[in-house]
């Protein structure tokens, strides 16, 4: 059963700034990639994040890890401000604590360091002088994530794995310091399917023997079932739904929501699926007016919608949040 | 649910570092070979060599220094017949001041890849080590290293030795520093930074940082051991532009050293002696084959390495 | 008489290591207005496969054996100047990853015309119109056809690439993987779409992807490929209900869905086969759990086992999945 607050993110916030010229004015507009989501996750949980590209879940997942820092909102670990965390022994600790799974297996481990090298890195960073050491919880987290025998593995290069693999060794990665929580971004997304259930069962394994609590990020509705206690769907930066996973997705409320769930095809070719209401295209996050960011997309919008705020998230049903003002 | 029930046995990990590094040298090699115009090349190079060490041996055993040192010697013997055609006692001839060619092309081979090399190593690091930093930090860094760079290579290099000849008498030390330093600030820098650009934006300079990595940690050991091959490439065709550049500074008699291929043109122009196609050939022929010959040669070995760096060049 | 007759195609590729066994003794058929999707994994020959239907294999690969029939015409003798004019006007090809190819330099329409204009004898006029035609076809706005790639949206690039295939009225179209770098409402769009069209102009499709789920929804026929096999052919009612080879009941368990109860994923341990060196038998045996002698020993037959289905197994499943997945 999950625990106590881990993360809490308030009011987060990440805009990118675009520079045009205007004549000779040099005006800037800002693409709202985060705009103002308030979540939780708690120990020993698996919180998703879910949405079409550009709805601003990548980006989230960095600001959790500090790849980013936000332009406004907090973020809390444990109740301590993450935001405030600027260098020296904290940030160290912090590192410790908190680290992240890469999409591309190919791309995110270097390609010239040894497996060892590549997994024992954090380690090092942190402070763990002797090489036995080191050796020992390299091959002890390898192990672990299936790569077995993990002697013959240590110096092999990344090449020399294949995709599954490498995806391995990026999890041993993440997991050699022991940290508490790890924002997985869309980790099996590019991984052959055979291969993906392989490593979507590590990843829950490893949740209840090293006790982490994941950010679960996919565009993915079928792995956000499979794989998230509670998830949250993004869109255009903002949260428009929120709520245990199995709730969000058998009953879905926000029009995007369940615009996204009918669009999603079923590998059952006696199902029909309902038709998937939704207008247009989706817009570029720079500059968006005030209003309901799916305004121009809504089949329930109106006029009201128009001129309204953006809607906040509300508690519809025990836990489940929506963010809509026709519910 | 898992105890560590497991004893690993770990080889030492030097000698695991040493066989990745002969296996990885034994397959780049093999590359190289393929690539047939690398080690066509590289053979130029050792012939050279072995001319450089030869040049020793001979003047202790079969050459009597009076008359083969490059630089004091004289051959009394076919005086009025300076520069004397080939023969069987001078192979190549000799100059107009009655030293023995051949001598002179052996020695100067030393002094050639002397220069060649340490102004090809100070221009590749300064440029590497700037061009990481740039890619990592940009904003105000880059900006100021890119407009150095752009001012570097508008410079006319040439004038500033000239300048510099007349302040300090400029030997080839000197002018290896100083081609160095100038080449390692200049072009080279933008194109090592744009190789380390593609190496930023991997995610594994993200993970590492995620890992906790520093800013020198991640130069250091992410950015810098990736471009590594590309300024190596880089080393290759820098030598190249640092012995070209010695011969025609010496011809024009801007340096201030005792004997190089250049010097042995410059001898052969100020005794009027070029202006003869045909005739004398003996005195221009020698040494511009060697410059042109160990720069080829360079450039081969470049071009084999090229293949290597490059993995996308390679046939199927 | 079949549109598309492929016979115990194989096709290898030369490296400087050996000859890698990308396609081995393939066979199938496809109908007029039939669609049919070809799923497995990457590297199980689906994408060479296709690229050996349309005859645009690297310069060290060959067909070694079987037979390509294209309307009756054997493709694979075919020189190049006759195989160019089936191409595009007979079967056209949407590329893997097509909408990155482009050209960020001219006019999207432009390219579209060029295309035309290579295989039909239309002035540019004539082919102005006929693209705006295409344009109004895979439901974009023709004025967008004066436009610059960069200008257009991945769902948009997508249909222009679909409306290049459909330049020439091809009989067929293969679509390698045309839904997956885009998001899954305009992929669910872009679906439907293909669909109308070739309802609508009664041509036959070949799907290629990795993705069960839309394989499941757009195709009449499903060929399951595994290591340069064709493993399984049947129907996709059958396909889904009845898989009869271990590498289907696989890899139907290997994908989690949004409908229908939770369950737990199977998970396939173990790796391919490299296809320079492919292990003597069947190819899945080593990851098989129904393998038994004969499977490492000899390959297995292609059979028909019920009307329509095929399978090349010793040990084919006859279990509905449900019971296989236990």
């Amino acid at each position: 059963m999950p625990g106590h607050e881990l993360i809490k993110v308030e009011g987060l916030t990440k805009y990118f700034p675009v520079k045009k010229r205007i004549m000779l004015t040099r005006a800037v507009s800002y693409i709202h990639a985060v705009d103002e989501i308030t979540f939780t996750v708690h120990e020993g949980e698996i919180f998703g994040l879910v949405g079409e590209s550009g709805c601003g879940k990548t980006t989230t997942g960095k600001l959790l890890v500090k790849l980013y820092e936000p332009t406004r909102g907090t973020i809390t670990l444990d109740g301590q401000n993450v935001v405030a965390i600027r260098r020296g022994k904290h940030l160290r600790e912090f590192r410790r604590r908190v680290q992240m799974i890469f999409q591309d297996p190919y791309e995110s481990l270097n390609p010239r360091m040894t497996i060892f090298d590549i997994v024992a890195e954090p380690l090092a960073v942190q402070g763990v002088r002797s090489l036995k050491e080191r050796e020992e919880r390299v091959a002890e987290i390898l192990s672990q994530v299936g790569i077995t025998p993990p002697e013959t593995f240590m110096f092999r290069y990344p090449h020399e794995l294949s995709g599954g693999q490498r995806q391995r060794v990026a999890i041993a990665r993440a997991m050699v310091v022991g940290p508490q929580f790890v924002a997985a971004d869309e980790p099996t997304s590019m991984l052959d399917v055979s291969i993906r259930a392989g490593v979507m069962k590590l990843l829950l394994e490893l949740k209840d023997t090293l006790g982490v609590s994941y950010l679960y990020v996919t565009h993915d509705l079928a792995v956000a079932r499979y794989m998230c206690d509670r998830m949250a769907v993004m869109y255009l930066g903002k949260i428009v739904e929120l709520g245990p996973t199995e709730e969000v997705i058998q009953n879905p409320l926000h029009p995007y929501t369940r615009a996204l769930i009918a669009a999603v095809p079923v590998p059952d070719p006696t199902y029909h699926r309902e038709p998937v209401e939704i207008k247009g295209d989706i817009a570029a996050p720079i500059d968006p007016p005030p209003n309901c960011r799916f305004y121009p997309r809504c089949p329930l919008s109106d006029s009201a919608c128009e001129s309204s705020p953006h809607p906040d998230l509300r508690e519809v049903s025990p836990g489940h949040f929506v963010a809509c003002h026709k519910l | 649910m898992t105890t560590k029930t497991n004893t690993y046995r770990f080889e030492p990990l030097w000698r695991v570092r040493l066989r990745l590094f002969w296996r990885s040298l034994k397959k780049n090699w093999g590359l190289f070979w393929e690539s047939r115009i690398g080690p066509i090349g590289l053979g130029i190079i050792l012939a050279f060599v072995l001319l450089m060490a030869a040049h020793p041996i001979l003047m202790s055993t079969v050459w009597d220094p009076k008359v083969y040192d490059p630089i004091m010697g004289f051959d009394q013997k076919l005086v009025g017949q300076h520069p004397a055609p080939p023969s069987w006692a001078h192979p190549l001839g000799t100059d107009p001041i009655g030293r023995d060619i051949l001598s002179q092309l052996m020695w100067s081979a030393r002094s050639e890849f002397a220069l060649g090399v340490t102004a090809a190593v100070i221009t590749v690091t300064i440029g590497t080590l700037i061009g990481s930093i740039c890619a990592y930090f940009g904003g105000l860094v880059d900006i100021v290293f890119m407009r150095l760079a752009d001012l570097m290579m508008l410079f006319p290099f040439f004038a500033l030795l000239i300048v510099m000849q007349s302040i300090i008498p400029m030997d080839l030390i000197k002018l290896a520093l100083i081609m160095g330093g100038l080449g390692g600030f200049g072009g080279i820098t933008i194109v090592l930074k744009s190789q380390a650009l593609t190496v930023k934006v991997k995610p594994y300079i993200e993970a590492a940082k995620v890992a906790g990595g520093s800013s020198f940690h991640i130069i250091r050991n992410h950015i810098i051991p990736n471009i590594l091959p590309i300024s190596f490439l880089y080393l290759m065709f820098n030598v190249t532009g640092a012995i070209f550049s010695e011969a025609a500074l010496s011809f024009f008699g801007l340096l201030d050293i005792r004997m190089s291929w250049g010097i042995m043109l410059n001898t052969a122009q100020d005794a009027g002696y070029l202006g003869a196609f045909g005739y004398y050939w003996w005195l221009w022929a020698p040494p511009g084959a060697a410059i042109t010959l160990l720069c080829f040669a360079f450039y081969l070995v470049g071009r084999g390495l090229d293949e290597i760096v490059n993995p996308r060049l390679r046939k199927r | 008489m079949s549109l598309l007759d492929v016979s115990h195609l194989t096709m290898y590729y030369r490296t400087k290591m050996g000859d890698v066994h990308a396609v081995d003794d393939v066979s199938f058929s496809v109908e007029p207005g039939e669609a049919i999707g070809l799923v497995g994994e990457s590297g199980c020959g689906k994408t060479s496969v296709a690229m050996s239907l349309m005859k645009l294999l690297p310069d060290n690969a060959r067909i070694v054996g079987g037979s390509i029939l294209f309307d009756g015409v054997d493709l694979v003798p075919l020189p190049e100047e006759e195989v160019r004019k089936i191409r595009w006007k007979g079967i056209s090809m949407v590329f893997q990853a097509a909408m990155n190819s482009l050209n960020p330099v001219y006019r999207v329409g432009d390219q579209i015309i060029e295309a035309i204009q290579q295989h039909l004898p239309l002035s540019t006029e004539q082919a102005r119109e006929k693209v705006a035609k295409l344009y109004t076809l895979v439901g974009m706005d023709p004025e967008l056809m004066d436009r610059y790639p960069h200008e257009y949206s991945g769902g948009m690039k997508q249909r222009a690439v679909i409306a290049m295939a459909l330049a020439c009225d091809p009989k067929m179209i293969i679509a390698d993987e045309p839904t997956t770098a885009l998001d899954v409402i305009v992929q669910d769009r872009i679906l439907h779409r293909i669909d109308e069209i070739r309802k609508e102009l009664n041509m036959a499709m070949m799907y290629i992807s990795h993705d069960i789920a839309v394989i499941a929804e757009v195709s009449d026929k499903i060929g399951v490929m595994y290591a340069g096999w064709l493993v399984e052919l049947a129907d996709t009612v059958t396909i889904f209900k009845r898989p009869a080879h271990p590498y289907t009941i696989a890899l139907m368990s290997a994908f989690p869905s949004i409908k229908g109860e939770k369950r737990p994923l199977v998970h396939l341990p173990g790796e391919p086969p490299d296809l320079l060196d492919p292990p003597p038998g069947c190819r899945f045996h080593p990851r098989c759990r129904y393998a038994t002698g004969i499977c490492q020993e000899q390959v297995p037959e292609y059979k028909e086992i019920e009307p329509g289905h095929f399978v090349a197994c010793w040990n084919p499943q006859r279990k509905g999945v449900a019971d296989a997945r236990a």
